[in-house]
């Protein structure tokens, strides 16, 4: 009830800004809205929609599963840790940017490229949440896994991914939000679809009620996947939990 | 089946770099059926003992013969136990093989039922210790290593969970290494003592009892007591314990 009311505010408010501001520069929302209608009834907003989706999706498995699996690594073993620890530095300070086109000079105007670069942007950020995960694992849980004779796979599934769990969840929003905003830059720069490529046509044109149609569809999708996914991951992953007060 | 024991020491690096001796040349053995009790000071190094014994520290001088495809039953001196799983299941991830049957009744002696499906961090310490000896028994284990179960709990509850030891014991061959640091507990239990030394740990007597456990009056365990006050060693024991 209060978030619908927050958002109600937000409607308010813009509506107010458009009046003043001129349909040009801020079109009001029932302008947009008759643009995300059109677009939808023709199929291209779809279109764009899903083919960005496909990209955030494929890029946040990659970086995720790569990003997870490294992270434990590192902060399981030493040598790893050390071995990797310089290029987890290099890879968290390179600008989003740089990645983008030097993986489009290298690999082509491509989808595949495109992923990869995506990928590479948020790979480090999962290796660090995750390596502070394992870093703090509770031996002596181990040390009882290790007593009782626990199956390899058992004590990984019972014992430490629990542990993980919130920082996974961490990793995943965090590393969600990033893949967002990093995938319309990519998409910009080097696709011919997807909601990027969308917002670049409607820059050059200035066509702002096309720009906010396509941002604000993209924003909400955003919306519902954090409240249906990521969020009732969180509270499962919590539930042994005592609630806070 | 048999547990050899024979540490030749054990030295530990501080941060500091100096070297500490934690364990001396300990040696005894173990059989099946029989209670071992090892009894100390604090801080001697009887859980530094128990992590060699049970294979979790190989940084030693020495040797430990454990039968290979001895199962362990180990009750940690805090619960240990799995805050993310309920009750039962962290019973049954330790004992994947345990039946409904003998599951129910481990729970009916130990008094759990009724927080069956709770979370660890619902229960309190004395029910969580509780749980922690439900999975120790519940693998059936062959060698059951105690440590300090009965640590921080009440008199009442301490002597029914005593009890209960002693019961589920007896009702298989199993030997078993009792860590306290409470004459009460090592003389009711115990079928052997070892008294350990002040660190590093040696061990300064071996004293048998032969009254069989469940003859064990407070009379009996009276004059044990004051057997073991009378022992040439005693006065060093007494010292050692308190």
């Amino acid at each position: 009830m209060l978030r619908l009311l927050s958002f109600a505010l937000f409607l308010a408010i813009w509506w107010i800004a458009a009046l003043f501001a001129g349909g040009a520069k801020l079109p009001s929302p029932p302008a947009v809205l008759q643009v995300m209608i059109a677009e939808a009834s023709s199929g291209a907003l779809f279109l764009h929609l899903g083919a960005t989706l496909a990209r955030v999706t494929l890029a946040f498995v990659l970086a995720m599963s790569l990003g997870s699996a490294i992270g434990y690594l590192m902060g399981r073993v030493k040598l790893a840790d050390r071995l990797g620890d310089p290029w987890l530095i290099l890879l968290l300070n390179l600008p989003a940017l740089v990645v983008i086109v030097l993986a489009y000079i290298w690999a082509g105007l491509t989808e595949a490229a495109a992923i990869a670069a995506i990928a590479i942007n948020k790979l480090p950020t999962a290796i660090v949440t995750l390596r502070e995960g394992a870093r703090a694992l509770d031996r002596s849980l181990d040390e009882m896994a290790s007593v009782f004779a626990m199956p390899r796979w058992r004590a990984f599934r019972h014992v430490v991914l629990p542990q993980l769990a919130p920082y996974i969840a961490a990793s995943a929003r965090s590393g969600l939000s990033l893949v967002w905003k990093i995938v319309l830059v990519a998409e910009l720069l080097g696709r011919p679809n997807g909601v990027g490529f969308e917002i670049g046509v409607a820059f050059q044109l200035f066509d702002t009620p096309r720009l906010l149609a396509y941002s604000l569809t993209f924003a909400a999708v955003v919306l519902v996947i954090e409240t249906v996914l990521v969020q009732p991951f969180e509270a499962r992953a919590n539930r042994w939990r005592p609630r806070a007060a | 089946m048999r547990l050899e024991v024979e540490i030749k020491g054990k030295t530990f690096r501080s941060a500091a770099g100096g070297m500490h001796e934690v364990l001396a040349p300990v040696q005894f053995a173990l059989q099946s059926g029989e209670v071992g009790v090892l009894i100390g000071p604090s801080g001697c190094g009887k859980s530094t003992m128990l992590r060699i014994i049970l294979g979790l520290d190989h940084d030693f001088a020495g040797h430990v013969a454990r039968p290979p495809e001895a199962r362990i039953g180990m009750v940690f001196q805090e619960p240990r136990l799995l805050p993310w799983r309920s009750v039962e299941q962290n019973v049954r991830l330790a004992a994947p093989d345990i039946t409904d049957a003998r599951l129910s009744e481990l729970f009916k002696i130990l008094e759990l039922d009724a927080h069956r499906s709770h979370f660890p961090g619902e229960l309190s310490l004395g029910l969580a210790r509780r749980v922690a000896l439900a999975r120790a028994f519940a693998v059936e284990p062959d060698i059951l290593v105690l440590d300090e179960p009965l640590a921080s709990l009440d008199d009442a509850l301490a002597g029914r969970l005593r009890d209960e030891i002693a019961t589920l014991v007896a009702s298989r061959p199993v030997m078993t290494l009792l860590v306290t640091h409470s004459l009460d507990d090592a003389v009711r239990l115990g079928d052997r003592l070892f008294f350990l030394s002040p660190r590093p740990a040696r061990i300064v007597a071996e004293v048998p009892i032969d009254v069989p456990r469940d003859t064990r009056g407070e009379a009996e365990i009276a004059a044990i007591k004051a057997g073991l006050a009378q022992r040439t060693q005693g006065d060093r024991v007494e010292r050692d314990i308190s």
